[in-house]
């Protein structure tokens, strides 16, 4: 292997207005190798790509391509030098094919003519290179699903010779099988030599692909270039909290089986093509997990049961008294809350304040006569968020500024502030930090403990097995297991999840 | 929330800018009190339209049809008034007819919009086409002379020299302003317009705000139409005729921005202040109305590029 790195950052420093985004990062890549990023978020993770793609401008520091200073002054010119980036939000056109937008910006052409056959003949090749040639090259990119969209996305990277390719979270839209295939798309091109930056918040998947590791903490560089398979879990989470923990769960209260009626009663729920005959219920102060692959239809039941989709057959009922079928708005006025699983998209007002955040739910207790009394609001608001522990303090903020974590809080204090009897929790820990993770789940048991009745969807297997109470295992849109979450382990589920699907 | 104070204070330069170049060119017959006058009462009309109008773009909307409201208003209210109306029934009537009209025209938009997944450009497109159309069957493509002068009387009337219709738009922008910035229909429009489906999934009812945005801006076109029929004593399915432009190019200028989600009520004011001073001191110049279309082209173009700046410099940082 050549000695000269591919990539050097030595010292960088990025500043925005009144945040020290960047303070010193130290980075160097090899070709041919899986280099992890790691770090909380908040860590500095996403504005060091920026500076690499050459969206930001770093204030301080050298970069060093092959050893010689390369000035990254604009995106073209860090593509130029074969890098590519991946981001967490894919950044296809739906509705134009594979091919397309494989070729977008660099269409193949002859004076303007394009040339439709070798366009075609290309991204087959490409989409051969990647292991995935059951795709077809015209088909729109919407009707793709996430992981064959990810796969057209780096096609697209390939498409222009990239020697440096950057990951962002790309398993975090995939299920298991996914990103096997992802990983082995991944060898295929260290083995040609290019350099791929994998971020990841998951650590078994950084052991299972990475080579060495890069931890950012606040900005800086704490720990580069560390062995993958020489440097324990532990150290590594030392390494980005500063604290040494693991995954902590609260422990579950000690008292008997709740006994009563349900608050949550679901009875025979069916949405055709996506699942059928789900009989659910839960009472006050328990917490109930989800287990299942992406796409067995874990979601699309959190969905249905809050209204948001409407079930062909079966009974929502809440504290008794039957939803009606198909309204947000109903399940909202019953009692009902939903951390929505895209919680950008889905969840967050993101241009909005905190405050106006975690009111949108509960705007008729701050009005009379509809005026509002936006002081009360912002009191309320800011009373909720200190006993969630939002960081930073002050409720005026932009909830787009906030990190992962925090975001999840707002949307949380949102239900809390209404004092909702059922929660609903789908991926409650997506895109937050390790350390970050620990308060949420402390957060879920301790309004579990207060009476709520709370379901939790998530795609870690460990997540809902240590935070619930009692577990469902889905598979294609079935309910094959209910039982004590102590009673089952990971394996187990895993079977269960994966039983019957190769046959 | 030095943001909106800020883009408010360049629209109060603006205006500035263009009062100064109007008594430069103009003199005393553009610094009068008179012409002052002149000025607000053609803003008032434009002015009721947008403030309604913030709303709907500030909820992710559009509406293309207004205008077209506005003459079927006017025309419906006038042949009301001259045909049906006995002797002996009150002229608020009349009042009562162009701002059900105006509602009704909104809540056909709304409705096809929220519930029938219509875009809203070719939902409202399609009204100012069918609007205007039915307003030319009702007056026969005539212009129809309002002759009741209990309503002449009171839409003309000043208070402390003050005329009604600029008093209405004052009123109007009053309560567009609270109502944007102080309910709980503001907030979620805010909401709707800026994550729809987040507002959705926090239990707000999207359909049912959106089909209350248009009624809105569709009872603003009523008393908007009520406006330019007392100004000019007339109905006629030629009211309003691209007032849409007008309207939207005040709201954009002011602030709100298209995509949603973000909106002023004192920008959108502003902007209708702008545009009437502009056409004003055109006027006073002897610039013919082709000129002053060029010149609000260039404006609109401008403001919004400035907008995007703008926008651009608030996400990066």
């Amino acid at each position: 292997m050549n000695d000269t790195p591919l990539l050097t950052m030595r010292g960088i420093v990025k500043r925005f207005p009144g945040v020290l985004a960047l303070g010193g990062v130290e980075l160097e890549v090899r070709a041919g190798e899986v280099h992890c990023l790691l770090g909380q978020n908040g860590a500095g993770k996403s504005t060091l790509i920026k500076v690499i793609s050459a969206s930001y401008q770093p204030d301080e520091g050298e970069i060093l391509w092959e050893g010689k200073p390369a000035a990254l002054s604009t995106p073209q010119a860090s593509m130029d030098l074969g890098i590519s980036t991946i981001y967490q939000e894919l950044d296809l056109v739906p509705d134009l094919s594979v091919a397309e937008n494989i070729f977008l910006g660099h269409e193949l052409s002859t004076a303007g003519f394009s040339q439709r056959g070798e366009t075609i003949r290309r991204t087959r090749e490409l989409l051969a290179r990647l292991g995935h040639s059951e795709i077809p090259p015209t088909r729109s990119v919407g009707r793709l699903s996430p992981a064959a969209q990810q796969i057209v996305s780096m096609a697209r990277a390939l498409s222009q010779d990239t020697r440096l390719l950057i990951l962002d979270e790309p398993s975090a839209v995939l299920d298991q099988g996914e990103v096997d295939n992802l990983f082995r798309v991944i060898r295929n091109l260290t083995a040609e030599g290019v350099a791929v930056v994998y971020i990841s918040h998951r650590l078994e998947e950084i052991r299972q692909i990475g080579d060495r590791i890069t931890v950012l903490k606040d900005g800086s560089t704490v720990a580069t270039g560390l062995d993958v398979n020489q440097t324990p879990t532990s150290e590594l989470i030392k390494l980005m909290t500063g604290r040494a923990i693991e995954y902590v769960f609260p422990p579950r209260g000690d008292a008997p089986a709740p006994t009563g009626d349900p608050v949550l009663e679901v009875i025979g729920l069916e949405l055709p093509g996506v699942f059928t005959g789900v009989d659910l219920s839960v009472h006050a102060g328990e917490i109930v997990g989800l287990a299942g692959l992406v796409g067995a239809g874990r979601s699309e039941i959190l969905e249905t049961l809050y209204g948001a989709r409407r079930p062909s057959a079966g009974s929502v009922r809440v504290a008794g008294r039957e939803l009606r079928r198909g309204s947000v708005p109903a399940a909202v006025k019953a009692g009902v809350g939903l951390a929505p699983e895209e919680r950008k998209s889905q969840g967050l007002l993101l241009d909005q304040a905190i405050y106006r955040n975690i009111t949108v739910s509960t705007l008729g207790r701050f009005s009379r006569l509809g005026m509002l009394d936006s002081r009360s609001e912002r009191k309320r608001s800011a009373e909720v968020a200190e006993s969630l522990d939002v960081r930073p303090a002050g409720v005026d903020r932009l909830v787009r500024l906030l990190s992962g974590g925090n975001q999840q809080k707002v949307v949380l204090a949102r239900w809390l502030m209404r004092e909702c009897r059922v929660l609903l929790l789908d991926e409650p820990t997506r895109g937050v930090d390790v350390g970050a993770r620990a308060e949420i789940y402390t957060l879920v048991r301790s309004l579990a403990d207060s009476g709520v009745a709370v379901v939790v969807v998530s795609s870690e297997v460990e997540e809902v097995l240590g935070l619930s109470d009692r577990v469902l295992v889905v598979r294609e849109g079935r309910v094959v297991h209910e039982g004590p979450a102590d009673e089952i382990d990971e394996s187990r589920v895993l079977d269960l999840v994966m039983e019957g699907k190769v046959a | 929330m030095s943001g909106p104070f800020g883009r408010n204070l360049g629209l109060v330069v603006a205006l500035l800018l263009i009062c100064a170049a109007g008594i430069i060119t103009a003199g005393d017959r553009f610094a009068s009190i008179d012409n002052t006058l002149t000025i607000l009462r053609y803003a008032s009309t434009i002015g009721v339209v947008s403030i309604g109008m913030t709303f709907v773009i500030t909820g992710g909307g559009i509406d293309l049809s207004v205008g077209a409201i506005l003459a079927l208003c006017s025309v419906w209210a006038t042949t009301f008034a001259t045909q049906t109306m006995a002797q002996d029934t009150h002229w608020i009537l009349m009042v009562f007819v162009a701002l059900a009209v105006g509602s009704a025209c909104g809540l056909v938009n709304g409705i096809v919009i929220a519930y029938g997944k219509v875009v809203p450009f070719i939902t409202t497109l399609a009204m100012l086409a069918a609007a205007r159309g039915l307003a030319e069957i009702i007056s026969e493509r005539r212009t129809q002379i309002v002759t009741v002068d209990g309503f002449k009387d009171f839409f003309s009337a000043d208070i402390l020299g003050v005329p009604l219709l600029v008093i209405i738009f004052a009123v109007v922008s009053v309560a567009g302003w609270v109502l944007f910035n102080r309910t709980t229909f503001g907030r979620r429009t805010l909401a709707v317009g800026g994550n729809p489906e987040a507002a959705r999934l926090a239990g707000i009812n999207v359909n049912r705000h959106t089909v209350m945005l248009y009624v809105l801006v569709g009872f603003c076109c009523g008393l908007a139409a009520l406006m330019l029929v007392s100004r000019t004593t007339t109905g006629s399915s030629t009211h309003g005729t691209l007032l849409e432009l007008d309207v939207i190019a005040a709201v954009v200028i002011g602030g709100t921005l298209l995509t949603g989600g973000r909106g002023t009520i004192v920008g959108t004011v502003l902007g209708v202040l702008i545009f009437a001073t502009l056409g004003n001191v055109f006027t006073l110049n002897n610039q013919d109305t082709s000129t002053q279309a060029v010149a609000k082209g260039l404006i609109i173009v401008v403001a919004v590029l400035l907008q995007q700046r703008l926008a651009r410099n608030a996400t990066s940082t």
